[in-house]
């Protein structure tokens, strides 16, 4: 038990009356086992070069998401000459000039603040979703559990990229807001509509796992409500391998958003966006590799620092995988 | 046994129900008018449009076109598409390619993934295993899209080795494509044969073995081998299932003409009998596959009983 539940253990006594919450223990136990699992995760991942060349990349790609300017080397992404069409990488422009003329230095730098906001956005939206609806199912059972599961067997039955691809097609025609906007909004929903099964699952799977442990009797015969036990006891259980997840998941996200865009669903013109850049670049790929090559490379790095950043804190969190 | 596969059979129904359902719902808000685009530049006369919506049922509220097109679906009819052609036909025309794709997709997992995971397991923590470890992560993190392009520039266009677009050399077509379908399991076959054989390594019946006297090649391949691949192989089967369902941009981009392109086009122009036939096609392979693994992990491991 952390140090949290032991708190909000004895706050649950003193609300229901059973206790008055002074005569608590003079020694604490809980101080003297100072190694809790996240401070061994954290001595863990330290010593795992896979977590900083991730953690790096991370933050480099973040940076450029907020500061464009800093990556682009003075050269803006609008202004575009085309008698540059198509120009090889040089020592002034490192990627070289896109069909257009533009320097796609600046535009391929530009593009990853879209990337970024899709995949963090939608991975918030899947958290949000996985947590609501796996804890109520969890916590709950039976009929609601069996109706909550099924749902979730439905939308985890359509590929994610068919299911977005159809929902992004339909959603200009529709009424609903931000689902009809052909913005990043839209396509980080679409993902999310269609990627919240295995957030679910995962505390669905956790809170059923505490649900029946000796601490949460405690609680409730000390006369917490249900509320109360699932946000204080059971769900921090669930963080552990819920941020695993979701690390990994802002990487899918940003490659699943990559080839929505590409198919023609996702962002539009004049956005800029690295699946717009590959497939404007493709026609091209015989004559002028650089225009496929730059944004592609970018991308799977990007994708690359979260994947590394997931996998490290799993070997981290996950006792069971230590060697 | 026998109870266990039918109580899944009959909770297969409603989700491959509502999947269907969910995809004709919002299939059928597709934009635009498909009759009218259908006469191209020549205007239909209303008489015409009107015949044309009626049959197609298109005047009906949502859950009256889904019930006519489930009366349909079990009659072996999944409809026609707006030029008349039987969606069945479109979905016998298209499903071979798809297939092999899966086929060639699922030959590079056990090839490439298991071998990998095999050697990195037995020598765990050696020069081998490392490579296999950053490997399996650089290939994950390539979005399929990029593979594919990059497979294609470099196998294709530089070293001319593989066709890199269409079917026209039997198995040579499938390589390229295959392996790019297959890279992300194949990096997630290689780790799970790697943990599993490595963590079974361990196991006291390996040291029993061992202290009998046993060659070291027998009590790997013969003891350890056999029990670590029992959650390798149900991955393998349960992935069928998802590469038939995955290959949309891998048959786009290597202009295969199987179910995954055909889902693609028939969403961009709108034809939504297609869509729903091939989409329901692929969640039924989905649940099929996943349910003959969950059988067949009884059978291959005798620890677990469904009753």
């Amino acid at each position: 038990m952390t140090d949290q539940q032991q708190l909000d253990l004895r706050k649950d006594a003193v609300e229901a009356g059973t206790t008055t919450g002074l005569a608590s223990p003079s020694v604490d136990v809980t101080k003297e086992r100072q190694n809790s699992l996240w401070s061994d995760a954290w001595g863990d991942l330290r010593r795992n070069p896979l977590f900083w060349i991730g953690a790096v990349l991370g933050l480099f790609f973040l940076l450029m998401a907020l500061v464009p300017q800093l990556f682009a080397r003075g050269a803006d992404p609008r202004a575009c000459d085309l008698a540059d069409s198509k120009a090889r990488p040089s020592a002034q422009h490192w990627f070289g000039f896109d069909q257009q003329g533009c320097d796609y230095l600046a535009n391929v730098v530009y593009g990853a603040r879209n990337s970024l906001i899709i995949g963090v956005t939608a991975v918030l939206v899947i958290l949000l979703l996985g947590v609501l609806v796996g804890a109520v199912a969890g916590y709950y059972g039976g009929v609601t559990d069996g109706i909550l599961a099924r749902i979730a067997d439905i939308f985890y039955a359509l590929p994610l990229i068919l299911g977005a691809l159809v929902l992004l097609r339909v959603g200009p025609s529709t009424g609903i807001p931000i689902i009809n906007s052909r913005g990043p909004g839209a396509v980080a929903i679409a993902l999310a509509l269609f990627g919240w099964m295995t957030a679910m699952r995962l505390v669905r799977s956790q809170v059923i796992a505490v649900k029946s442990s000796d601490y949460v009797a405690a609680a409730r015969a000390m006369g917490a409500s249900s509320r109360r036990i699932l946000v204080r006891h059971i769900l921090p259980n669930a963080v552990a391998p819920v941020l695993v997840y979701a690390t990994i998941t802002i990487g899918v996200i940003i490659a699943a958003e990559a080839t929505l865009t590409y198919l023609g669903v996702g962002l539009q013109r004049p956005a800029i966006s690295w699946g717009l850049q590959i497939e404007a670049g493709q026609d091209s790929i015989r004559t002028a590799p650089h225009l496929v090559l730059f944004p592609s490379l970018i991308l799977t790095l990007t994708v690359m620092a979260f994947v590394m950043m997931g996998d490290a804190l799993r070997d981290a969190l996950d006792p069971r995988q230590r060697a | 046994m026998g109870r266990y596969v039918a109580r899944r059979l009959l909770l297969t129904i409603p989700v491959l129900l509502g999947a269907s359902f969910l995809i004709f719902a919002m299939v059928y808000a597709l934009p635009g008018d498909p009759i009218r685009a259908l006469g191209g530049d020549r205007p239909l006369s209303p008489a015409v449009i009107a015949e044309l919506r009626e049959r197609f049922h298109l005047n009906d509220p949502l859950y009256v076109q889904y019930w006519e097109y489930l009366k349909g679906l079990f009659q072996g009819d999944l409809g026609t598409d707006f030029r008349g052609r039987p969606v069945l036909d479109t979905i016998e025309r298209t499903l071979p390619v798809t297939v092999k794709l899966a086929l060639a997709a699922v030959l590079f997992e056990i090839v490439i993934g298991l071998v990998a995971g095999v050697l990195a397991g037995i020598r765990r923590n050696s020069y081998f295993d490392n490579v296999v470890l950053v490997s399996t992560t650089l290939i994950v993190s390539i979005p399929i899209l990029v593979l594919a392009f990059f497979t294609q520039l470099l196998f294709g266009l530089k070293l001319g080795w593989f066709p890199i677009a269409g079917t026209n050399e039997g198995f040579y077509s499938y390589v390229l494509p295959g392996l790019v379908l297959a890279s992300g399991s194949l990096a997630y076959v290689a780790r799970l044969t790697r943990t599993s054989l490595a963590e079974n390594l361990r196991a006291d019946y390996v040291r029993t073995a061992r202290a009998k006297g046993l060659p070291n090649r027998t009590v790997v391949v013969r003891h350890t081998l056999r029990n670590s691949l029992i959650p390798v192989v149900t991955f393998i089967g349960a992935d069928i299932g998802a590469l038939l369902g995955g290959a949309i941009v891998t048959e786009t981009v290597f202009n295969l003409p199987g179910i995954g392109r055909e889902v693609f086009n028939s969403i961009r122009s709108q034809e939504g009998a297609v869509v729903v036939g091939i989409v329901t096609l692929m969640v039924f392979f989905f649940i099929f596959f996943n349910l003959v693994v969950d059988v067949l992990y009884a059978v291959l491991d005798p620890r677990i009983r469904y009753d």
